[in-house]
């Protein structure tokens, strides 16, 4: 009992260790952040290759998921004869939850484990200690890129895969019959700015700003060996998925989004 | 103090150094100076902390205790700033390379005059050049490193670490993994490169034929501590370990260089 007890006490400890290294991983990116040069050619090579990584499967996520959702929510309408307002459920689920949720589930899986990969290979390859050595800051040329565009490209992947997913509900929707023109206006005069697309922002913004910050910092600091490598990128994809939900739920709790 | 090299035994100096990483103690109170614009190569067992020598010199890792003093100037303690400047003078070739895999062989050279100088496009291909032509490379511009063999990318990497004009070349076992003909050509790139530029080179190696050849000093590693002296002297010596290592079979490490390896072999050998 006793022993069970210091464990747990060791394991919050060392919990609250690590988020401490963390935030301070972010601090340094924010100081690397505001010096020069701005490595904007850096940032736009990353948003590329983020991108071109995530944009197939983000697009026929959407679509598999719209549809489901399409299908789903039709079942459930016709029995109260409420088909009319398929457009208005696919559409606010995806915006307000499913969206940047499963989209920030997917960009970890796919470009946060290949963001670790890429930094602990070159800190196993010493290639981090190689700038530092030509007095170049391994954070501010390889870390702060590759966080900003994976800021940057959450909020605009969650947009396409929630595009995506409404495409997928309407397929289904008018493939079982119900007004084309109807899902769309159910959608238009649901769907506020403020509350829904604001929010839906939002949310895919922090859970950028977590998947960035959490995969850089486990490349980063990662055991210079390839198991080490392997061991990281497995702990991103696990530990940023865990966050995301975690997140998902106080945003929505206390934010109402 | 702090002024470049008054004393020759400033130029390069570690004293008194302790370095740990968490239990293990990889050597303690060690002290040796390197001679300006001589090749010194630094030899012992593998895991006896040889490129952990180096990575203190380049202020990659601090010591627990100790100075480690380069042109004159204690960088053991210091921040980022004093580092950048000091690193300014020191070119460091990694054992495997440590090129970038993203960018080009050209991309790679240019990226530390890009970033430290104002020259334009033109003169920075000059320069570059000039370093690859200096390593016996031409025509390689566009490959990726992953696209060069062992030998060339060795020669690229020196051709980076060199292209700052360094007055300090530290060179983390340069003939590992080199086929014999590669091995002579990067020892002859190095002799070169003394001769040409005076730079100070320190060279980390398990290769005792070619460190006889081109040592002024060889550093012996051992682990109660290390002996330092010409090569003349040291296959004179009388320490058995050190005659191990010297008389070694003269293109490979051989068992007896093993055998004085006592501290567990580390990751990086
Ligand atoms: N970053 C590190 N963390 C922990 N131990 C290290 C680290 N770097 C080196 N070591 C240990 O220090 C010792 C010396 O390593 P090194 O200098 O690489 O030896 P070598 O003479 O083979 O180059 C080894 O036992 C190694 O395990
Ligand atoms: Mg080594």
């Amino acid at each position: 009992m006793i022993t069970q007890l210091a464990n747990l006490g060791a394991r919050s400890i060392f919990f609250i260790e690590e988020v401490g290294r963390v935030a301070y991983f972010g601090g340094q990116i924010l100081v690397a952040a505001a010096k020069r040069p701005i490595r904007a050619r850096r940032f736009v090579d990353e948003v590329f290759r983020l991108g071109v990584l995530s944009l197939i499967i983000i697009c026929v996520c959407g679509l598999a998921v719209g549809a489901v959702l399409g299908l789903q929510g039709y079942n459930t309408l016709e029995r109260f004869g409420a088909t009319d307002s398929l457009g208005t459920v696919v559409g606010l689920s995806l915006i307000r939850e499913l969206g940047p949720v499963l989209t920030a589930l997917l960009t970890t899986g796919r470009a946060g484990s290949a963001t670790t990969a890429e930094i602990g290979t070159m800190a196993a390859t010493e290639q981090l200690d190689g700038l530092r050595m030509m007095s170049i800051n391994p954070i501010h040329y390889v870390v702060m890129p590759k966080a900003f565009a994976m800021v940057f490209v959450m909020p605009l992947l969650s947009a396409l895969f929630i595009v995506c997913g409404i495409a997928g509900g309407y397929l289904v929707g008018v493939f079982w019959g119900i007004d084309p023109g109807s899902y769309m206006t159910g959608l238009e005069s649901a769907v506020t700015f403020q509350d829904d697309i604001l929010g839906s922002f939002l949310k895919s913004l922090i859970f950028g700003i977590l998947v960035g910050l959490i995969s850089t910092y486990r490349g980063y600091s990662s055991e210079p060996t390839s198991a080490g490598v392997s061991a990281a990128t497995t702990t991103t994809v696990v530990e940023a998925s865990v966050v995301i939900l975690i997140f998902d739920y106080f945003i929505t709790a206390l934010w109402g989004v | 103090m702090t002024d470049n090299g008054a004393e020759p035994s400033d130029h390069l100096r570690l004293d008194q150094v302790s370095m740990k990483f968490g239990q293990r103690t990889v050597f303690e109170n060690l002290s040796f100076s390197l001679p300006p614009g001589e090749i010194s190569v630094i030899i012992g067992g593998s895991g006896s902390g040889k490129s952990t020598v180096l990575r203190l010199i380049g202020g990659l890792v601090s010591p627990q205790s100790g100075r480690i003093v380069v042109e004159g100037q204690d960088i053991s303690l210091a921040g980022n700033d004093v580092l950048e400047t000091a690193r300014n003078k020191i070119g460091m070739l990694f054992q495997g390379g440590a090129l970038l895999d993203s960018l080009t062989v050209f991309e790679n050279l240019a990226l530390p005059l890009r970033e430290h100088t104002d020259l334009d496009d033109e003169s920075i291909a000059t320069e570059v050049h000039d370093r690859l032509d200096a390593v016996g490379l031409s025509g390689i511009d566009d490959l990726l490193p992953n696209q060069l063999s062992g030998g060339m990318r060795k020669r690229v990497a020196l051709a980076r670490a060199i292209i700052r004009k360094p007055s300090i070349l530290l060179c983390d076992e340069p003939f590992s993994g080199l086929d014999p003909i590669s091995t002579r050509k990067v020892e002859a790139l190095l002799v070169d490169i003394n001769r040409r530029r005076g730079i100070t080179i320190v060279v980390v190696s398990h290769h005792v034929a070619s460190t006889m050849r081109m040592a002024s000093q060889i550093v012996v590693l051992l682990p109660d501590g290390l002996v330092v002296g010409s090569p003349q002297e040291l296959q004179n010596h009388n320490d058995p370990r050190v005659k191990a290592f010297l008389t070694a079979d003269r293109d490979q490490p051989s068992e007896m260089v093993e055998e004085v390896e006592v501290l567990p072999s580390g990751r990086r050998t």
